[in-house]
This record gives structure tokens, C-alpha cells and sequence, in this order.
């Protein structure tokens, strides 16, 4: 077992392999390192209750000040990790320190990406950090007085949802992206359809089917979007919401493999003694077959607990059943496992045409794909959607 | 040990259920969290603390 634990990244997954190495009783010296100067807070919310307003930053701490104490660990806050030597296990910082560790864990989650022309115009807005929402929430606010054309560029569930907490706080709104309908590759024509029905019958302007290739601007600021059809859309306020990249630049020279995530083997170790968790993790998922990365918020909590078994000597695989929200206008989507784009899909609970007395359509959906239930999908039905699980379960058994 | 849950944070995500299902259910219309046990036995405790550590709305939380 290793005298010392170093956590490079102070969000969930980070936290969480520290948590979780506690409650297994761990005993010695932890250390976790954030670049970030805040807390550890939760992200989930960033585009929903506070880009909203309706929540402040002291409401997304992860974990209260005594429960942060009772970790005995080590904060180290606003100070990024510049590099890794993984043979010495040394991380150094942006401020100068040297830190080492008998077992290293990597937790830096993503970076957003951004659109050519975008870069240093005001107007422009991404949304990964407590920073960037307050940012936003501030822009769309002062658009609310100005009668501001936003646009948001992405039609992913973070674009999909920047765009409903938008359009909630009363914005003009226009959702862009390659897609026919928000969300069509990872839920499929008929949810996807859905969702589209549902944007538009909260008064979001869909400009679907045609990517955005640049930003334009005009004396420093944003002006509009142009499509690649060469059509611009004008606006005042742009998001760009179209991915984000593992953070990994600090780690470029390491000789860890590096390959759309830190590369990690079936129990999430990338080398001797070094382990990566969260958004930035690309590991060997054994029964599924294939490695995998996943970007969502149940996944930095349960590799956090793999990464700390691993740590602490075990070496069974990390197979998870992948698990992901998304609130849209007040919808709740839930999806467990995995939908493939060509999945035949049955209604298993409820009845997507039947609107009830709240307004609501609740349903779950099964997702079949070459004869097994790879995902099942819930619309307003959590509770249900969860029972459904099992079907998954049931069949994700090594092929 | 004292178990609380901000069930306005709640994200209806249902991991608590599936880790220690003797002290936490969903409400049947929206799945937002119902706490069966608010001081559960010891034997409980481990599947308490993971739960509350893997609740992806960090709503539950958990003193001793
Ligand atoms: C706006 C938004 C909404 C979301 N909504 C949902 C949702 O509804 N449902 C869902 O399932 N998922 C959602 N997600 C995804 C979920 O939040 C992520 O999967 C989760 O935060 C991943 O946790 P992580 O700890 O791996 O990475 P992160 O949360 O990104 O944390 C990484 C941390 O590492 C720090 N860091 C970066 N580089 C360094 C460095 N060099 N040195 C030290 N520290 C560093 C960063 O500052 C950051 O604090 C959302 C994400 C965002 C951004």
C-alpha cells in the first residue's frame, strides 16, 4: 500500500478518489492539488439553477468546510500541476512547488474548445468552469435589457441545455448545429424528434443540419455565426458549446500515452503507481469490449472509487454501467447504459403521446441493438427508468 | 450517525437506492429522494457513507 496519494484535480472525480480511499480506511498522506482557486464544487448546475440565477456558487460546494476537514488530506487550490515525471513521480506547478507521491492520480477533466474567429472577441462565451458560468449568467442578464440575439453554438446536452436555461431566463435564442434534431447521435431519431418539439414549443429557434465554421466579429466584438453553407446568422451573445478536450497538456512529454484521454488499462492504471479518473480517463472497459471515455457526472464518482481499490492493491476490472442526466425546460432525460443511433427502440413504461395534468409526457424507452438491451432512456419517469435497469444488466455480459 | 438530504438538490439520479436501498427510496412521480432511516444501524453505515459520497447532486450528507 502507498504512503502517499497525490490527486491532481480538485473536482468530483478528484474528490471522490480521495473520499473514497478514507471510507476504505486508507490512513496515509493525501494531497490534492486544483487549479482552480474554489472549493471543490459540482458542475451539473453550472447550466441549470445558477446559469439560471436561482442558485449562488456557496450552493455547488461538493462537500461542506467539516467534511472537507475530516478528510485529513492536504488541499493545495489556484495552483495547476505543470508536469509529471513518471518514473521519479514528480508534479510541478505553476507556482513553483514539487510534489511526489508514491501513487499519482489524474483528475483533470476537460477544456472546452473554441471556435475559429471566436478566440479574443467579446460576446463569445464557453461554459466548463464556476467562472465561466458567472461570466454568462452576467452577459445573458444584460442581453435581457438589451434585447440581445444569443446564439448558442452546439446541439449536444450542454448546448441543449444552455439553450432551454436561456430561453427560461426569457432570452431570444437560436440553437445551431450539424444535427437534424438536438441530440440525434446519442438518442435517436424519435427522442431526438421529442426534443426538437419541445425547444420549439418554448420559443428556442432551431437552425439545425448545417455546422458552424467560424465566429464572426467586427472592432472586437462578436457580430454573428457563419454556417458552412456561408449563411451567417447574426448575434450579440454567442456560446460555443461543441466539445471538450481532455485536459491533459500538462502531461504532454510524460510518456504516459495520450490518446483522446490519459490511456489507462482495465482497473484505470496508466503507469506504475499513476491512475486517472473522471472526464479525462480513457480505460479498457472489459465486458463492453472496447475502451471508453466517459463525460458524465455519475462516472467521476464511481472510477473514483475503482482508481481508489486499484490503489489500494486490488485489481479487478472498472465495468460500469454508464449512467447520464440532462434537464431541458423542464424535462428530466435519463439514460442508463448505451444507445446505439440505430437501435430499435420500444416503449417499455408510460406513453410518449399522452400529455398529463402537470403538462408532462413520462415514458421509458428500450433500446435494443443486435438482439440485447444495451440502454434504456427515461423522459420525466426516473424511478421507473432505474427498475428498467436491470434489463441492462441482465444482458451486458461479455459478448 | 445522522443522515440529511437537500432534497431540492436532488437529481433524482437514484445511485443511493441501488447502494443502501434499506434507507433511501424516489417518490414514485418525480424520483427526488425519500429517506427511509435517518439514523440507520451500524450495519448500514459503510453503504450510508458510500452512498452519500457517489450522489451525483452531493445532496446527502452524513455526520457521526
Ligand atoms: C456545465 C456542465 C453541465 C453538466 N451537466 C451534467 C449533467 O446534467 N449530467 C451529467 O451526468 N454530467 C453533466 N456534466 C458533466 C460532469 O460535470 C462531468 O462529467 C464531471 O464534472 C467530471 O468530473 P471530473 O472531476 O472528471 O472533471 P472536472 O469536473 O472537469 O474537474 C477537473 C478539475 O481539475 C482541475 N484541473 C485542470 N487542469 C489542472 C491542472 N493542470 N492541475 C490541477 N488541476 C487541474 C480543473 O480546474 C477542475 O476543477 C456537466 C458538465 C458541465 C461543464
Amino acid at each position: 500500500m502507498p504512503d502517499s496519494v497525490l490527486v491532481v484535480g480538485a473536482a468530483a472525480a478528484g474528490l471522490g478518489v480521495a473520499e473514497a480511499l478514507r471510507r476504505k480506511d486508507y490512513s496515509g498522506q493525501l494531497t490534492i492539488l486544483g487549479a482552480e482557486p474554489h472549493v471543490p464544487y459540482d458542475r451539473p448546475p453550472l447550466s441549470k439553477q445558477v446559469l439560471a440565477g436561482d442558485w449562488e456558487p456557496d450552493r455547488i460546494r461538493l462537500r461542506t468546510q467539516e467534511v472537507l476537514d475530516g478528510l485529513k488530506a492536504q488541499f493545495i487550490l489556484g495552483d495547476p500541476a505543470v508536469s509529471l515525471d513518471v518514473s521519479s513521480h514528480v508534479v510541478r506547478t505553476a507556482c513553483g512547488r514539487t510534489l511526489t507521491a508514491d501513487a499519482i492520480v489524474i483528475a483533470t477533466g476537460l477544456k472546452p474548445r473554441m471556435l475559429p474567429g471566436g478566440g479574443d472577441l467579446s460576446g463569445v462565451h464557453v461554459l466548463r468552469t464556476l467562472n465561466d458560468a458567472l461570466g454568462l449568467r452576467a452577459a445573458l442578464q444584460a442581453g435581457l435589457t438589451t434585447d440581445a440575439r444569443v446564439v448558442v453554438v452546439g446541439d449536444g446536452v450542454l448546448g441543449a441545455e444552455i439553450t432551454a436555461t436561456a430561453r427560461s431566463m426569457g432570452l431570444n435564442v437560436t440553437m445551431t448545429g450539424p444535427q437534424p434534431r438536438p441530440l440525434d447521435m446519442q438518442f435517436g431519431p424519435m427522442v431526438s424528434g421529442m426534443l426538437a418539439d419541445l425547444h420549439t414549443e418554448n420559443g428556442v429557434t432551431l437552425r439545425l443540419g448545417t455546422g458552424v465554421d467560424r465566429i464572426t466579429g467586427a472592432g472586437g466584438a462578436v457580430t454573428g455565426v457563419r454556417l458552412s453553407d456561408g449563411e451567417v446568422i447574426p448575434a450579440d451573445l454567442v456560446v460555443v458549446a461543441v466539445g471538450a478536450a481532455p485536459e491533459t497538456s500538462w502531461l504532454e512529454g510524460s510518456g504516459l500515452t495520450l490518446d483522446n484521454g490519459v490511456v489507462c488499462d482495465a482497473s484505470c492504471r496508466a503507469a506504475e503507481g499513476i491512475y486517472a479518473a473522471g472526464d479525462v480517463a480513457r480505460w479498457h472497459h472489459e465486458t463492453l469490449g472496447t475502451t471508453l471515455r466517459l463525460e458524465n457526472r455519475t462516472n467521476a464518482s464511481e472510477q473514483a472509487g475503482a482508481v481508489a481499490d486499484a490503489i489500494l492493491g486490488s485489481s479487478a476490472p472498472f465495468v460500469p454501467v454508464p449512467y447520464m442526466w440532462t434537464d431541458q425546460h423542464g424535462v428530466k432525460i435519463q439514460v442508463h447504459g448505451t444507445l446505439h443511433p440505430d437501435a430499435e427502440v420500444t416503449i417499455a413504461d408510460g406513453d410518449p403521446s399522452v400529455v398529463n395534468e402537470q403538462g408532462k409526457r413520462r415514458f421509458v424507452a428500450r433500446f435494443r441493438h443486435e438482439g440485447r438491451v444495451t440502454g434504456v432512456l427515461g423522459w420525466n419517469m426516473p424511478k421507473q427508468t432505474i427498475q428498467r435497469r436491470r434489463e441492462i444488466l441482465a444482458d451486458l455480459s461479455p459478448a | 450517525m445522522k443522515v440529511t438530504v437537500d432534497s431540492e438538490k436532488c437529481c433524482a439520479g437514484g445511485n443511493c437506492v441501488m447502494t443502501a436501498p434499506d434507507v433511501f427510496d424516489q417518490r414514485d412521480s418525480d424520483g427526488t429522494v425519500v429517506l427511509l432511516n435517518d439514523s440507520p444501524p451500524a450495519e448500514l453505515h459503510d453503504a450510508v457513507r458510500e452512498a452519500a459520497d457517489v450522489c451525483p447532486s452531493a445532496c446527502i450528507t452524513v455526520s457521526e
